[in-house]
């Protein structure tokens, strides 16, 4: 049997490696103006992740399915910009709220993806925060260097015929796994403010590139042990109170003046 | 004699229809070549057809096996907010050469967000020629840049000379005879 602090030890673990994961994921999001991305990869894990439960498939491999899917489909068909992901959105909504509506066990779970139920996560989303953890600082490692060159100098790889797509697929992929984890653990509205809000701050504060992941890692993992413990304390839904207090924290930096 | 690292041969290039061509020329290692002609002849599109980016029509664009190429295109990439200093940009984009131009110095601790049209414009300049290609392809260097900037460029590209090829394009003939060993006029 379980104690207390092993109860709650697991799920904290679990939405802190998640949450420092989106953090540095979400910086290299905003520079490819790609941040929709995220929302998209998150309604499709969600989508994903009910259809799964239907047929006894544990969600946060349901949402890994739906997410990577839905990063293959961009890639290989080449979406770029935000279309593909307002299409994305609207599709997860629509799945989940219809399996929600016609299922007893979807119902129950749309409810708790929705409000971020925290609480709940296990050893599988666990295992499944950490090797998002451990795919991000590899990820990263080899793609940083990589989406930032491109984004810049956008005609490097075809003039060298460089086979782009790979490194597309990769980041696309590696976004994805983060959502969906994200998704089943902290919640859709928790996940995005994740890697929304940490990045936005970041962009405005920060004298340089190394400062913007110092920023995006510190916010991000310093609102999430803020909104655990006060969700703890409030006994309030944890997805809420984690976006209501990065909203607030957010607000109150953004008065204090730009970095040159 | 060296083997060119570029050679067109009735090169005729374009997007869904031809816009330039047929054009024949080739260019050695360490030539700094310069491509004069009017406001919308395609001289940008011809860098285009170099850098695997518009089609070929007619014609014969071959490349030395292995060649690298850096590509700086006619308005650089420039972001509302862009959290990198000048020392990331540089970085990222692989300009290890040192030093850069005393010009840039200060300029490198700042935001490139919150440098000048001219400043930034030189800056990825640079960037582009301070890496390690065989082969510099650049459009319009001097849009948006003072005459400061221009000589700047044009002290730049003398140092490049027998160095590394470099093929620009520039509708500003005086300036193209200044950095260039010679100019290919399309008419």
């Amino acid at each position: 049997m379980m104690s207390l602090d092993t109860l709650f030890a697991v799920p904290f673990v679990s939405g802190l490696l998640v949450a420092a994961a989106l953090s540095a994921v979400g910086v290299l999001l905003r520079l490819r103006n790609e941040w929709l991305a995220a929302l998209g990869f998150a309604h499709l894990a969600g989508a994903s992740a009910l259809i799964g439960l239907a047929i006894h498939v544990p969600a946060v491999f349901g949402a890994t399915f739906g997410a990577a899917t839905g990063a293959a489909v961009k890639t290989l068909g080449r979406f770029r910009g935000n279309t593909v992901y307002a299409l994305m959105i609207l599709a997860g909504w629509s799945v989940t709220l219809l399996v929600a509506a016609n299922t007893a066990l979807g119902s129950v779970i749309g409810h708790a993806m929705v409000e971020g139920q925290l609480y709940f996560a296990g050893l599988s989303h666990l295992t499944a925060a950490a090797l998002l953890a451990a795919a991000t600082v590899a990820g990263l490692y080899w793609l940083m260097p990589i989406v930032i060159r491109n984004r810049f100098f956008p005609g490097h790889d075809a003039a060298n015929r460089v086979p782009a797509w790979r490194w597309h697929l990769a980041f696309d992929l590696l976004t994805a796994l983060g959502m969906a984890v994200a998704t089943a653990t902290v919640g859709l509205m928790g996940a995005f403010a994740l890697v929304f809000i940490p990045p936005w701050l970041a962009f405005r504060s920060a004298g340089n590139w190394k400062q913007a992941l110092v920023i995006s890692l510190s916010f991000a993992t310093i609102g999430y042990v803020a909104a655990f413990l006060l969700a703890l304390w409030l006994d309030q839904p944890f997805g809420p109170v984690l976006v209501a207090l990065l909203l607030f924290a957010a607000s109150v930096m953004q008065l204090r003046p730009r970095i040159a | 004699m060296p083997q060119p690292l570029l050679v067109a041969n009735g090169l005729v290039t374009g997007y869904t229809e031809p816009v330039i061509g047929p054009l024949s020329f080739s260019i050695g290692p360490g030539e700094v070549v310069g491509l004069w002609g009017a406001n919308g002849c395609g001289k940008s599109t011809l860098l285009r057809a170099i850098a695997n980016k518009a089609q070929i029509f007619e014609g014969d664009l071959e490349q030395k096996p292995g060649l690298t190429l850096a590509w700086q295109m006619q308005q650089p990439v420039r972001l509302d907010e862009m959290p990198l200093n000048g020392h990331d940009y540089l970085r990222y984009a692989q300009a290890s050469r040192e030093p850069p131009p005393a010009r840039m110095t200060p300029w490198l601790d700042r935001r490139i967000d919150t440098l000048s049209g001219g400043q930034f414009q030189l800056l990825a300049v640079w960037a582009i020629l301070g890496g390690w290609p065989d082969l510099v392809l650049m459009d319009e260097p001097t849009n948006n840049l003072d005459p400061e900037g221009q000589q700047t460029l044009a002290e730049i590209l003398k140092t490049e000379r027998g160095m590394r090829a470099v093929l620009l394009v520039s509708h500003e003939r005086s300036f193209l005879e200044q950095a260039c060993d010679r100019v290919i006029e399309i008419e």
